[in-house]
């Protein structure tokens, strides 16, 4: 596993003459975290479906590593590196927690048998192996939120795409988090775009940092950088919750 | 196009609105009880035919227009459909469609065996004083009771349309039928709200079904056409549209009509489905409905 | 499996192979009854159990099979085994035409449903009308008694039940087979959300044509099994909506998504069936078997909604979970 660069270039969505997205453009060089701020429907869940093949772009280019993949099915979209979680949880609730997991491994190991011991090196690594007969839908929150994080990972993407995967845990159990991702990022080389709220997170964890506010970029930057940037904090302190 | 062929398709036109009103009223029954409760009401057409032998059973022993035995027959079809939804249909809101469908479809299984039992399988029809009567309006020339019929399903269709607009209650099942979870957070019963919209619906397959038997003569095995026909309305209106159901059952009443006249009349469901598969491929919401928001 | 299942299969499929020998004439056609069920409950499983798409056509594709095989049989003397190929061909072109339209478009639950229907009533009403199939007056088979031919498809009772028994059988390992292999756990996903089994690179669309197809293949040949067995067919039975929900209901009751909810679903129906018939014939009543039989089916899904096999097999200790 290494990480992939991915850069999006003017990306642009509309939805029925609605601008969600206008004119962003960013890239993630190979191996990096980077994180995607701003405002609640500030676009942010719209880029990443975008990036992920949910919708194609109205403007504009995605590329990894240098290969275009906007417009690409979001099968297609995993088979060229990208793993993906959803903000809102979509464990396979019915199936167990092992059972969700290969049928991300089974992506790229086509036998049941391989694809389940891979599913549960990777539930091993972030502590789920102790639930994995139990069924998904009996899953907390937070176990919820890393069994996203496995499946994807499963997959064995290039680019990681996590959608705000630290809201509704507890401190301590963003640091595990934080964590878990330093760890795997440093080891794998694994590329890690993140979408988060969670600021403590991203200040841990993003080599740089980019802000949209209402579909556009406003900035970019290190963390560091965008904590004092005045249009970011003009943004924030016009909102109620800069958590 | 010959003048007498024109005369003839504007007349089966004319006929197929009229009979469309009625379907109209049946499938908005259908409609407002999936536009609330997400359910599929697979006995629908099972429900129309007991309508339909209500009133045949009130003109038979009593004498009673179905007109005028329209308005208990709805009444005692809210009673049953509340107490149905309440009884029965609640505790599967929220359980997997498959199982929604095998109890609707029990339910049905029930309805229409019962009738079987009841009344048998002969085919039961009621002659009106105004059978043969007909209004001419220049060339045209309608049969009097579906004139009747058509008149009641539009005054019903207004009478409700009154209800959902002016009422409280009805503003919420409205409101419901629109957008599924906004009315569900504003804060009324809704369990309540679903044996009401349940009711509602019945009565209004119920009051198709009274005016149906003055059209056409019941028995049992319509019931499953009917169940067909009520679901290709709704489709083609947009499934949870009020106004769709009605708009759906005029266009359905045309085209068997219509298909009846040029094609063999055995072929004029086939019109029905077809225009129905069209519809769905191009237009999944329905002619009138709205993308589906869950 | 455990051992224990292992071992209470082998003795039922033994009892199954010696049926013939053990039961009369109406035990056998009883027995024939609920084998029948099984398949197609098994065939129809494939598509809703494990994929999740609601069909309530799939009278289409056994009436087309019939149709095709008994069709070729009747003008053109081709035998079904030949025939097979065609119905299976006709059966697989119109899953993925019913398929294509309604995935394309994401239709689904009941719309998918009702779509499946309208193209079941679409043909029922277009083989109404085709001389070819014998319009609405049928298709007939030469009856010829007291032969067994395999190659043709004509014989007795007994030859039937082993037909129909090994396409059970058949149907039962195929489908374990494809529960365990990766197009399995793919349906699994589809059907617990699709969305997500997409973002972990599931061809969603691909895989459900697959369902599809595979399922409406296997309902054809049920549908050559069926024309051969009646010799005869009629629009009004073989497309009707009723025979479409017929397959659906031994699963469903069994225990949907199950390998073995099919087979015992079909046995609690066809058993209730049998039943009820002779009950209702003692009061002379019209439509009270039905009227039992939609008591059952009510009391059945208000208590044991998932189906009957899985409380069951936790009862002997046979660990079959939906999959």
């Amino acid at each position: 596993m290494s990480g992939a660069r991915l850069e999006l270039s003017g990306i642009g969505k509309t939805f029925r003459g609605l601008r969600a997205v206008h004119d962003v453009s960013f890239a993630v060089p190979a191996g990096t975290i980077h994180a995607l701020i701003g405002p609640n429907g500030a676009g942010k869940t719209t880029i990443f479906n975008v990036i992920a093949g949910v919708f194609a772009p109205t403007a504009g280019t995605v590329t990894l590593d240098g290969r275009s993949i906007a417009g690409l099915r979001p099968d297609r979209v995993c088979d060229a590196g990208v793993g993906r979680t959803f903000q809102i949880v979509k464990p396979f609730k019915g199936l167990s927690v092992l059972e969700n997991v290969t049928v991300g491994a089974l992506h790229r190991r086509p036998q049941l048998g391989p694809a389940r011991a891979h599913a549960e090196a990777i539930l091993q690594r972030l502590g789920l192996h102790d639930r994995r007969h139990q069924l998904a839908e009996n899953l907390t929150l937070p176990d919820r939120k890393r069994l996203e994080v496995a499946r994807a990972l499963a997959t064995e993407p290039k680019l990681l795409l996590l959608d705000e995967v630290m809201a509704g845990l507890r401190p301590t159990e963003v640091d595990v988090m934080v964590g878990f991702l330093r760890e795997l990022s440093a080891q794998t080389g694994l590329t890690i775009l993140l979408i988060e709220h969670v600021m403590r997170a991203v200040m841990a964890l993003a080599a740089q940092v980019t802000v949209v506010s209402y579909g556009e970029k406003i900035a970019e930057g290190t963390p560091a950088e965008i904590a004092r940037n005045q249009a970011v904090l003009d943004v924030y302190l016009g909102h109620e919750d800069p958590a | 196009m010959t003048q007498d062929f024109a005369l003839s398709l504007a007349q089966a036109i004319a006929k197929g609105l009229l009979t469309g009103m009625v379907y109209g009223l049946m499938a908005l029954g259908l409609s407002v009880i999936f536009g609330v409760m997400r359910v599929v009401n697979f006995a629908h057409g099972e429900m129309m035919v007991v309508g339909m032998y209500l009133a045949w059973a009130a003109f038979e022993y009593g004498q009673i227009n179905p007109l005028f035995s329209l308005p208990v027959i709805a009444l005692i079809f809210f009673g049953l459909g509340y107490v149905l939804q309440r009884g029965l249909i609640q505790p599967f809101i929220n359980r997997p469609e498959h199982q929604q469908f095998l109890l609707l479809l029990a339910v049905a299984t029930l309805i229409v065996n019962g009738c079987l039992a009841i009344v048998g399988p002969d085919s039961l029809g009621i002659q009106l004083d105004s059978q043969f009567d007909s209004y001419e309006l220049g060339p045209f020339v309608f049969d009097a009771v579906r004139v009747h019929a058509a008149i009641a399903a539009v005054v019903i269709s207004g009478l409700l349309w009154l209800f959902f607009t002016r009422t409280r209650i009805g503003k919420a099942i409205r409101a419901a039928a629109d957008n599924h979870m906004g009315a569900l957070v504003v804060g009324l019963d809704v369990r309540r709200l679903y044996a009401i919209t349940f009711g509602i619906g019945a009565a209004c397959v119920g009051a198709a079904g009274a005016l149906m038997i003055t059209i056409v003569p019941v028995t049992p095995f319509l019931a499953a056409e009917y169940t067909l026909l009520a679901f290709v309305i709704v489709i083609v209106g947009g499934l949870g549209s009020m106004t769709g159901a009605l708009l759906g059952g005029l266009l359905i009443g045309v085209s068997e009509a219509v298909a009846g006249l040029l094609l063999q009349p055995s072929l004029k469901s086939m019109f029905s489905f077809g225009l129905l598969i069209v519809v769905m491929l191009l237009r999944p919401q329905g002619l009138l409905g709205r993308k589906d928001s869950r | 499996m455990n051992r224990r299942a292992l071992a209470g299969l082998l003795i039922l499929l033994a009892l199954l192979v010696a049926a013939p020998a053990l039961l009369g004439g109406y035990g056998l056609s009883v027995l024939i009854l609920v084998l029948y069920f099984a398949y197609v409950g098994q065939a129809w499983n494939i598509m809703m159990g494990f994929a999740g798409q609601l069909s309530l056509g799939h009278a289409l594709y056994a009436g087309l099979g019939g149709y095709v095989a008994a069709g070729l049989y009747t003008h053109y003397g081709i035998g079904p085994w030949m025939g097979v190929f065609a119905a299976v061909g006709a059966a697989v072109a119109a899953g993925a035409i019913v398929g294509y339209l309604g995935f394309r478009f994401s239709l689904a639950g009941v719309y998918f449903a009702l779509l499946t229907i309208a193209f079941g009533e679409f043909t029922r009403i277009g083989f109404d009308n085709w001389t070819w199939a014998g319009g609405s007056g049928g298709m007939f088979l030469k009856v010829e008694r007291g032969i067994t031919d395999l190659a043709n498809l004509r014989g007795g009772t007994v030859m039937f039940y082993y037909v129909i028994l090994a396409m059970t059988v058949a149907a039962f390992l195929l489908c374990r087979a494809l529960l365990e292999s990766r197009l399995g756990r793919y349906w699994l996903a589809i059907r617990e959300d699709a969305e997500a089994a997409q973002a972990v690179g599931v061809p969603v669309l691909w895989c459900k044509m697959l369902a599809v197809t595979i399922s409406a293949a296997l309902t054809a040949l049920a549908g050559v099994w069926n024309a051969f067995y009646y010799n005869n067919l009629f629009p009004e039975t073989a497309f009707a909506v009723g025979r479409s929900i017929e397959m659906t209901l031994s699963p469903i009751i069994g225990g949907l998504g199950t390998l073995f909810g099919p087979f015992v679903g079909a046995v609690v129906l066809t058993g209730m069936g049998e039943i009820f018939t002779d009950l209702s014939d003692q009061f002379h009543v019209a439509g009270l078997k039905q009227i039992f039989y939609g008591l059952a089916l009510l009391i059945i899904v208000m208590y044991r909604p998932a189906g009957i096999w899985p409380w069951i097999a936790a009862r002997l200790g046979f660990e079959e979970k939906r999959k």
